[in-house]
């Protein structure tokens, strides 16, 4: 069983003890201690179940490798699943439960799928399921469904926080291992800014635990120091429980810091993703160990070595009472030490090579311990929990020579350097055959900006497992780093020169190596996903040969661990099986992140209200408390309508309509684009802006112009002004003022450089107010306005006032068929203002109206809108827009486009107005039906409905349109069928409804 | 995520700031090109594997266009440079040619 | 080759699976084909395909420079839909559509596909009217859609937040026979038949020229030397520019990166597809328990497979606001491909300038769905040497003549 061996476990504090919760018992564990180590502590071995066969799993990791210790935490809303118990600090309260299992850890039905193994062979589900064709949406795939998926899906609103921090530093390391610590402090004492961070709680890495003899003393107090020194350098950031999990174009880093999962009563945001710009990065993100491929190696109890030696040193925790060892490398002899010295029993140390290890293996044997050399495991006995294993040679097919019993099994299959950073952005590797893994090749980094190399690796992670190299490589790389960017360091260089002597290490992708097949279906690669030998075997036979077939059809690698373990002994079998050596079947693809993010971090502090920013005009609060129905219009909020009382939103509308076509109404019109243009080319420049000639417009009148993309499409109407000779105001749609404001910059800065013309953006600068009615004049007359009258301010024209001592520009423009002045004034005294003319307007009706009001208006009068008359493939020839396209000139931006066949084709669809026969609206988006179908299938259609509306002031349904040879069919009926398979027949008329001529805005 | 330099602000910023315009020196064509040389400045795009020489807009800093020289495989940005010039100057294909001697401002118009 | 059966598996488990052949076959190359079309993802799988099966042609080459179905086919988040606008489009996704509905009997290969309904979320006016329109649209094109309420969104999907607060959901456009498939499926049954047709699928098999004469086609340059042809059809996405530039002739068509990414594995959650297109944003629940989340593209021309992380986060940003329990998901994995788009984002099934050499390219963010429609119409063109009604709206000439197929003038622009 596993237990809490006394006297052990340097991080945990044992007079500190916690409570915690499994699956509902209460267990207890130390302050320090892993969900994981505190499970096993509490012989809780059996922690979860496989993806796809269910079959029990234990832990067999202790970090961020880990496969299968993936359980829920916490409750309600801040539940969360798949969190890694190897990751996850104990706290007192902590509550957890395992996954994937129904309906309990102990006895899980979806275990029957264990039996039918044989049945369910790689990529069975791409053979089988398609009879009777409906059966995979209403059967498979729901069982399918329900079988797969690891935790319970979160729930509602999540209550925590998250946030962005922004680092920009010169050197950036990644892991706080020896070579990290060591790299850092070079790098600091050089002068740089360096940012280091740890992804556990803890520095010192596997240092810390193995404690290699270097020539400057204990390593556990070189690192004590070297901590030290670097927490007190004002040039340095350390942060710990920061994992890098991701190295971006040009450098750009991603760290993930998680500041309260670690304690039941922190405050402040959850996590914390860090947006580092480092001029170099430094990765020692050291290297994990590969698990050992023999059959039933995924029984609870089988582990990483290292894995079995940290619970141990850590947190004084035996996995087991007898431990067998199996390995092909020195490393793992330290495991076995390790555990003897701590009293507990190693019956036997099976090493794969022939001639055994080094120094170590003497130190072993001096222990009593019984090492079998050239050996292997052919099977491990039990289910839910090692029962003993078969001891077999490792040449041959796994005749068993004798049966040990133990109730663990500490295995190493070599170390793979962790180079998911190098790689994310296009670091090569190559194989190391000596290391039997693969490692940075150093002559082909990731580049940054300049294309030169923008990350190094250092430590185990660079391949340096022994440590002598490690320290002398760590301070030559980090020297280089230095000298690249201009800085100076004497740091002499550490050394290991008494290190223990270790052979090399035997590749052993299969155990035995002439495994049966019978043995090769029980031996699993990718514990999370189920596979084994057999799949990838079986994935080589079909054809799937490149790694990332392979992959995919197996689902090697594709677990939450992204496989970390599996992916280099199932890359191994792959190309064993297809006969070819590892490097040329290459590595899947290493992708962001290293270890999965929380999607709360990803996202930061932009939630609800934060969202993305509110565009609010200086009158949004009074709209807010007078009723308005918000609507969006590009960031903007706009009232639609302001609902009053007991109304609906349609009788606001109309009521609103009516006051402006009966009374007086008053519109927020701010968010309209203005765009200053001024010098002296300014009408060369606009002539070819807007399709109208603008270059003779005389000061103080204004002109309807449109804009037309280089390709010919209508894109934004608005009306200029002429200020004086060389500026104007060019207003534009309330969505269209950014681009517009930045198509004209890219033509003046691209194109026309030799223009004198300057263009700013001042929508915001001014708040504009529209008056709109019969009345309106007499609402500004009593306000004070002098120069409004018809002779003094004709239609289309307009003048600059001082009323109640704020200067007004007023526009006597209309989009609503009504007499109407739009007044322009700063900002600040926008809202002022706006008030104002309310109070002035009261005795004539005056009513603030929305949108919608507007729109109805509009399309009463037949002007169009962008965006609902235009979409992107309309040109105003479409639109009856022919008198705004210019003849005078020579160019103008679309005047070519509009040249090309199918602009000038007389079957394009025109504007025109449609009333429906029974007076109803016709449904928005209504296609109308011409004869037949076309070569395709599909009805042939005529025209389409593009505006569509109750009007209040003639009390009907109106709507305008696009349809084929419209105008010329003025009085013709055509049918719109309707979504539900009803007919709405529709008169085309002239598209304005409204006082047609323009009798009531020219008073 | 790119790291650009404006040389109108001469600071090096991230690309989040900037707002890509696609190729650069298009020549524009207008009222007497044919429909082929119409359709080709509106639509051919190079579309190199290499370097490509493109428009950018300094859109959250001081508003200015300008031209860009990257490379789409590597994303190595060999320099940036006015907007108001016809072809890229000597200092950008030197810097390109050092990296890519093959590489000719001429060939890949 | 064997028929892929429930039966045959059970046979192949009494013999520890040793039975099974490989998939596709790996064959020494002709010196000359009927046709050699370039690039084996799914589209051109799919031109193969139908070229033998609708019109008899077998004697085809299938050239791929890396490996089958290796490029945007097995990188996009597999999402199938034909709720299309304009109607060139809604014709050729919705024939793709329904060809999905019997392609896994028809190819004797489980694609999945599950017609588990998409929908997309209005969230403005603007996107109420546009979607509106569509659904008229679709009803008279013959695809079937609706145009659904907020209470029947949140029934067909719980996990909704309705209400906003920045961009309450008005509506969304339903296509209940829209859904998802394997996506690595599609490239390796489509290979697997060709493959029995006798056709030749040409791995690691790079294209360096294109061999014409006069004006027309003769073959390609390869790494290990020349293939002939009597008709060539280039299907290679993002590439297509290199190719084009071999033939001699120019494309419309730029190569951007656009990114998606996974969560880790829940439990059931969400049976439907969702786009929200307002805030950028689609997502989806794999067969495995991922949230399949797509993102935006980068605004320039990239060939790195990687994208930049802003579209990441402002993707992430979106679906939270519209599934508030996204936000404690882990992202396990996020990826880049690179899509071809064209100057109306729709696209390019066509002759090219030189005779007898074809193109398929420019499906931007949508080729997934598109593929068996796609190979069905390209392999017609292929075989009468010109374009059949499905495919000739998309020809090349259009972007002279000004008659573009614009599907972003419906609110919706991602795919």
């Amino acid at each position: 069983m596993s237990s809490r061996v006394p006297g052990h476990g340097s991080l945990v504090n044992s007079s500190n003890p916690v409570k915690f919760k499994f699956n509902g018992k209460e267990l207890k564990g130390f302050q320090g201690d892993t969900l994981a180590s505190a499970l096993l502590a509490n012989n809780q071995v059996l922690i979860g179940r496989s993806f796809k066969y269910h079959r029990p799993r234990g832990f067999v990791a202790s970090g961020v490798e880990e496969p299968n210790g993936l359980f829920g935490l916490g409750e309600g809303n801040s539940f969360e699943p798949n969190a890694r118990a190897t990751t996850t600090e104990l706290f007192d309260g902590l509550v957890s439960c395992s996954q994937n299992h129904w309906p309990s850890l102990e006895f899980d039905i979806g275990y029957v799928n264990n039996y039918l193994s044989s049945l369910l062979p790689a990529g069975f589900y791409y053979k089988t399921f398609m009879h009777p064709r409906p059966a995979w949406k209403y059967i498979f795939e729901p069982i399918i469904r329900k079988s797969a998926g690891l935790g319970k899906p979160t729930k509602g609103k999540d209550p925590d926080k998250y946030e962005h921090f922004y680092a920009y530093v010169d050197v950036l390391v990644v892991g706080g291992g020896i070579s990290g610590l060591y790299s850092a402090k070079i790098a600091a004492k050089s002068g740089a800014r360096v940012l280091l961070i740890e992804q556990t709680p803890h520095f010192g890495g596997q240092a810390s635990v193995d404690k290699p003899l270097i020539d400057q003393g204990p390593i556990t107090k070189l690192m004590a120091k070297l901590i030290n020194e670097l927490q007190g350098m004002n040039n340095v950031t350390i942060r710990a429980r920061t994992v890098g999990v991701g190295v971006y174009d040009h450098g750009y880093s991603l760290a993930y810091e998680r500041l309260i999962d670690h304690e039941s009563n922190l405050s402040g945001p959850r996590h914390r993703l860090w947006k580092i710009r480092a001029k170099q990065i430094i990765t020692a993100t050291g290297a994990i160990e590969r698990p050992l491929s023999f059959a039933n190696n995924d029984v609870p109890g089988v582990m990483l070595a290292s894995a079995v030696r940290n619970y141990l040193t850590n947190y004084g925790v035996s996995i087991g009472d007898r431990t067998v060892v199996v390995t092909n490398n020195d490393d793992a002899y330290r495991t076995a030490i390790s555990l003897r010295n701590s009293g507990l029993s190693v019956p036997l140390i099976i090493d794969s090579r022939p001639n055994g290890a080094g120094e170590l293996a003497k130190t072993a044997r001096d222990l009593g311990i019984r090492i079998e050399n050239g050996k292997a495991v052919s099977i491990v006995h039990g289910k839910d929990r090692v029962k003993g294993i078969s001891l077999c040679d490792q040449v041959g097919s796994g005749t068993v020579l004798e049966e040990i019993s133990c109730d663990a099994v500490a295995m190493s299959g070599g170390w793979s350097p962790v180079v998911n950073l190098w790689s994310h952005c296009g670091g090569k590797l190559s194989w190391d055959n000596e290391l039997s893994a693969f490692r940075p090749k150093t002559e082909f980094p990731p580049t940054g900006v300049n294309g030169q190399g923008c990350l190094s690796v250092v430590g185990s992670a660079n391949g340096d497992l022994l440590i002598d190299d490690l320290l002398r490589v760590t301070h030559e790389v980090t020297v280089r780093v230095i000298k690249e960017l201009g800085l100076k360091t004497n740091e002499k260089p550490l050394s290991a020169t008494k290190e223990i002597k270790e052979n090399l290490i035997s590749a052993v992708w299969k155990m035995p190596y002439g495994a049966s097949t019978k043995l090769k279906s029980k031996t699993w690669l990718d514990f999370q996903n189920d596979v084994k030998v057999i799949d990838v075997e079986l994935a080589a036979q079909e054809g799937f040969e490149s790694v990332e077939h392979a992959k995919r059809y197996t689902t090697l690698g594709m677990a939450t661990d992204q496989g970390k373990l599996s992916n280099i002994n199932g890359l191994a079998i792959l190309s064993e099986s297809l006969h070819k050596d590892i490097p040329s079947v290459g590595t899947t693809t290493f992708r962001p992140p290293y270890t999965p993010i929380s999607m709360g971090s990803i996202a930061g502090e932009a939630r609800g209200e934060l969202f993305q920013p509110i565009r609010k005009t200086p009158m949004h609060d009074w709209h807010d408390k007078h009723g308005a129905e918000w609507e969006p219009v590009g960031q903007w909020l706009r009232p639609f309508c302001y609902v009053e009382g007991v109304e609906s939103v349609e009788q606001a509308v109309s009521r609103e309509v009516m006051a402006c076509r009966n009374k007086v109404g008053v519109l927020d019109a701010s968010t309209l684009g203005k765009i200053m243009v001024r010098g002296k080319d300014s009408g060369k420049f606009l002539d070819m802006i807007y399709t109208n000639l603008m270059s003779n417009l005389k000061p103080g009148k204004c002109r309807y112009g449109l804009i037309c993309s280089e390709n010919g499409f209508l894109i934004d109407d608005g009306v200029v002004a002429r200020i004086d000779e060389n500026s104007y105001i060019c207003h534009t749609t309330s969505g269209g003022a950014e681009n517009i404001y930045s198509m004209m910059e890219e033509w003046l800065q691209t194109e026309w450089w030799d223009f004198e013309v300057y263009v700013t953006n001042v929508t915001e600068q001014f708040s504009q107010i529209t008056v709109v009615g019969g009345n309106a004049r007499r609402v500004l007359d009593k306000l004070g306005f002098v120069k409004i009258d018809s002779d003094s301010l004709p239609f289309m024209g307009w003048v600059d006032e001082k009323v109640l001592g704020v200067c007004v520009r007023v526009y006597r423009i209309s989009f609503s068929g009504e007499l109407s002045f739009e007044i322009s004034v700063p900002s600040n005294k926008g809202l002022y203002l706006w008030d104002e003319i309310l109070l002035s307007g009261q005795e004539f009706g005056i009513t603030p109206y929305g949108t919608e009001a507007l729109h109805v208006m509009r399309a009463e009068k037949g002007f169009i809108m962008i965006g609902d008359e235009t979409d992107g493939t309309v040109i105003p020839q479409d639109l009856g827009l022919d008198w705004a396209l210019s003849k005078k000139k020579d160019d103008y931006i679309g005047k070519r486009a509009h040249q090309r066949s199918n602009m000038s084709n007389p079957e394009r669809w025109k504007l025109v107005g449609l009333e429906s026969t029974d007076g109803s609206v016709i449904p928005e988006g209504a296609y109308a039906i011409g004869l037949g179908e076309n070569e395709v299938g599909q009805k042939v259609t005529i025209g389409r409905v593009t505006s569509t509306y109750y009007s209040p002031s003639l009390k009907k349904g109106i709507a305008l349109g696009l349809v084929a040879h419209g105008p010329d069919r003025l009085g013709e009926i055509i049918q719109f069928p309707t979504l539900t398979n009803s007919i709405v027949e529709a008169k085309i008329v002239s598209p304005v409804f409204y006082d047609p001529d323009g009798l009531k805005q020219n008073v | 995520m790119l790291l650009l330099n404006c040389p109108y602000c001469n600071l090096s910023c991230e690309e989040t700031e900037f707002l890509a315009g696609g190729q650069a020196h298009i020549k524009r064509q207008s009222i007497d090109s044919s429909d082929q040389e119409f359709e080709s400045y509106l639509f051919a795009r190079k579309n190199p594997k290499g370097v490509h020489i493109e428009r950018w807009q300094h859109l959250y800093g001081c508003g200015k266009w300008f031209h860009v020289a990257r490379s789409t495989v590597t994303l190595e940005i060999f320099g940036s440079y006015s907007a108001q010039t016809l072809s890229p100057p000597k200092k950008i294909r030197a810097n390109i040619n050092k990296k890519l001697p093959e590489w000719h401002w001429e060939n890949s118009k | 080759m064997k028929r892929y059966s429930s039966f045959a598996i059970v046979r192949e488990a009494f013999r520890n699976h040793s039975g099974w052949k490989r998939a596709w076959a790996s064959p020494i190359p002709k010196k000359k084909y009927d046709v050699v079309i370039v690039g084996a993802g799914g589209h051109g799988l799919a031109t193969a395909y139908y070229l033998g099966k609708n019109h008899g042609i077998t004697n085809v080459a299938v050239l791929e420079k890396g490996w089958l179905g290796g490029g945007n086919t097995g990188r996009n988040t597999t999402i199938i839909r034909s709720n299309y606008l304009q109607d060139p489009s809604a014709a050729i996704y919705e024939k793709s559509r329904s060809l999905y509905e019997h392609l896994s009997q028809d190819l004797n290969y489980n694609l999945m596909f599950s017609p588990r309904g998409v929908m997309m979320l209005a969230q403005t006016e603007h996107e109420v009217r546009g979607y509106k329109r569509t659904a008229m649209a679709n009803a008279l094109q013959g695809v079937p859609t609706e145009y659904i309420s907020p209470e029947k969104v949140k029934d067909l999907c719980p996990i909704i937040n309705l209400s906003g607060p920045r961009y309450p959901v008005l509506g969304a456009l339903w296509q209940a026979r829209g859904g998802t498939a394997r996506h690595d499926a599609v490239a390796w049954g489509y290979a697997r038949k060709c493959s029995e047709m006798g056709m030749h699928i040409l791995q690691q098999k790079e294209v360096t020229s294109i061999i014409s004469k006069n004006g027309k086609i003769g073959g390609v340059g390869t790494n290990s030397g020349d293939i002939l042809c009597d008709k060539l059809c280039i299907v290679v996405a993002g590439h297509s520019g290199a190719l084009a530039e071999m033939g001699g002739f120019r494309l419309p068509l730029e190569s951007v990166a656009l990114q998606a990414l996974v969560s880790e594995p829940i439990k059931p959650v969400m049976d439907v597809v969702v786009m929200a297109n307002t805030v950028h944003g689609y997502m989806s629940q794999s067969d495995k328990g991922e949230m399949v989340i797509g993102g935006g593209a980068d605004g320039y021309n990239n060939y790195t497979q990687r994208g930049s992380f802003q579209h990441i986060e402002e993707t992430v940003r979106s679906l939270i606001e519209t599934f508030p329990m996204v936000s404690r998901l882990k992202m396990l994995r996020q990826w880049g491909g690179i899509v071809d788009m064209t100057g109306d984002r729709s696209p390019i099934i066509s002759k090219t300038p030189l005779e007898n050499c074809f193109i398929n390219c420019g499906w931007g963010t949508g080729g997934f769905k598109a593929i068996p429609g796609s190979g069905w119409a390209t392999a017609e063109m292929i075989a009468n040497g010109e374009a059949g009604p499905l495919a000739s709206p998309f020809s090349l000439n259009r972007f002279k003549e000004g008659r573009f197929i614009d599907e972003s003038v419906a609110a919706g622009v991602a795919h």
